[in-house]
């Protein structure tokens, strides 16, 4: 666990080196302790795999207050068991997000079965059959990156990303899958598209770090029904 | 409802004010004023709230008519704006009266200007601000565009004149020394790079905005490979690949890969943001505290200073 001042008004709380799927809750809890106990001097948090980032107002607070402030926040969450990795875990949420997999939504998914010596009903199963950790909201608003798939459907992001990926697009790249919340340009392999909102002005972003989300197979019909758009 | 009504919005004209707070976990860029010298002028020239909201004008080409009388104040790039087609100088209040009609020239250094008006512009909240993030898309956050009534949110129509000082105008034509402040992944990079970025003389490349400033110059040859994603701070110098710095600004995305080897202060941000293509600048490592110290004592002027009634100078409280 280190402090260190990365600008005039932000601090980089690192929590370990590698990534693991315990540590996203603890940061998670680590940026409610911070909210509930931080003045106004704070600004903002951004939580990431294995670091939050905290900022905060140069004219009401020094780097050594803050840092200072942190120790004893970081020092409470581990005297309360907060911090620790099984933790409680009232308030984890689980998000079951329903996706469409099929060729015409998941361009790649073919593809990936062929690479990977599968079928495209494995490349299915092993997607919907995990229980994924949200690391990191980044990239565009309420996009969120997500692990571990399992290793048999992991592939490399595509050479050259496409230039416009539809709304709802489900992606892997590497060992992390993502849901894209808008239409964007994109590298990542497409397998399927949720009719779900990940994004929106009123609600934010529906997965925060920590959350747990499942995917689950829905039919073209019920796509539909949800609202998704082909 | 009456304000100034948008002949012509320019090359890029947004609004924007101190930026959002408590969003970036929702992977919401923070926004804001990039050049907050010259934003905060412009609105210490009206005795504004300090967030209130200004016209960002990019590059110049804004030209707008009065739809009833008021009063605006300008500051940063444009050394003057034309009323009715006759000069009048920039770093001032300036009276208009209804029909009258405004316009911003491109500048000769410099490449953005604030306008600011009463109490700040009164337009749509998003997230908690009324900062313009064009970047993300988002449906009813857009530049300003032509047509648009921008009204102010206190209605004055009659205001003594004021200038600001001529030794606190920007200027923007100065070889740039960028100070960095080590942070981050700075002890990961070699020390032959370190000395590069000191002792370089870097371009602002023509691929700079809002999100960040590409430097053209001399290519780091041992970058780092990249790490786990972090939170970017503002100000954060990062280095792809390539070996090419980036500065990285207000509508920058929160989290990335890319090694940093430091970060430079919001109001050598904002000196870099007034640069065009082209200018040349250099790195220098300094302490932290020196760069928060600059901050919170030109936050503190604008706050304990007040005007002098003869409108060009200031007095602290």
């Amino acid at each position: 666990m280190k402090i260190s001042a990365v600008s005039e008004d932000s601090v980089l709380i690192t929590l370990a080196d590698a990534i693991s799927d315990t540590l996203p809750r603890r940061i998670a809890r680590l940026c409610h302790r911070i909210e509930a106990s931080s003045g106004d001097w704070l600004v903002d948090l951004v939580p990431s795999y294995t670091t939050l980032l905290v900022i905060y107002d140069p004219v009401r607070i020094d780097f050594r207050r803050v840092e200072a402030h942190l120790k004893s926040s970081l020092r409470k969450a581990s005297e309360t068991g907060a911090d620790s990795a099984s933790g409680d875990l009232s308030g984890q949420i689980t998000h079951d997000i329903p996706v469409y997999y099929s060729p015409e939504t998941g361009p790649d998914l073919e593809w990936i079965a062929r690479n990977n010596s599968l079928s495209v009903d494995d490349v299915i199963n092993y997607h919907s059959g995990g229980t994924y950790t949200v690391y990191a909201i980044g990239f565009a608003p309420g996009f969120g990156f997500m692990g571990q798939v399992d290793p048999t459907i992991a592939v490399p992001r595509k050479d050259t990303p496409r230039s416009r990926v539809p709304a709802g697009s489900v992606g892997i790249a590497n060992r992390q899958t993502a849901v894209y919340p808008k239409a964007s340009p994109g590298g990542w392999q497409l397998i399927g598209r949720s009719p779900v909102s990940l994004f929106d002005p009123v609600n934010l972003s529906l997965l925060n770090v920590g959350d747990l989300v499942r995917f689950h197979p829905i039919t073209r019909q019920r796509f539909i029904e949800l609202g998704g758009e082909l | 409802m009456s304000g100034l009504r948008v002949i012509n919005p320019g090359v890029r004209s947004t609004i924007q004010d101190s930026g959002r707070r408590s969003y970036r976990k929702h992977g919401l860029a923070a926004g804001g004023a990039l050049d907050i010298h010259a934003y905060n002028w412009a609105n210490k020239l009206l005795d504004n709230p300090v967030n209130s909201a200004c016209v960002e004008i990019l590059l110049g080409g804004l030209e707008a008519e009065a739809e009833t009388d008021m009063i605006i104040a300008v500051a940063g790039a444009a050394p003057r704006i034309r009323v009715n087609g006759n000069p009048a100088d920039g770093w001032q209040t300036v009276q208009l009266h209804k029909g009258d009609t405004i316009a911003v020239d491109p500048a000769r250094s410099g490449r953005i200007t604030y306008l600011a008006t009463p109490g700040g512009f009164d337009t749509a909240t998003w997230f908690g601000s009324r900062s313009v993030v064009v970047r993300e898309q988002i449906e009813g956050i857009e530049a300003i565009r032509k047509g648009d009534i921008l009204s102010s949110a206190d209605a004055i129509a009659e205001f003594k004149p004021r200038r600001v000082p001529v030794h606190f105008h920007g200027n923007y034509s100065d070889r740039l020394t960028l100070r960095l402040m080590p942070a981050a992944q700075h002890s990961l990079f070699h020390r032959d790079d370190l000395l590069k970025l000191t002792t370089s003389t870097y371009q602002v490349s023509n691929q700079s905005d809002r999100m960040g400033f590409r430097l053209e110059g001399p290519a780091l040859e041992h970058v780092p490979p990249g790490i786990i994603s972090e939170g970017i701070a503002m100000g954060s110098v990062q280095v792809p690949g390539d070996g090419k710095p980036i500065v990285l600004l207000n509508d920058c995305q929160t989290i990335g890969g890319y090694p940093k080897p430091g970060t430079i202060g919001a109001l050598d941000a904002g000196r870099l943001a007034q640069r065009l293509p082209g200018q040349e600048l250099e790195f220098c490592f300094v302490d932290v505290a020196d760069i928060q110290n600059e901050r919170v004592v030109f936050h503190r002027f604008f706050s304990e200073t007040r005007w002098h009634t003869d409108g060009t100078n200031l007095i602290w409280l």
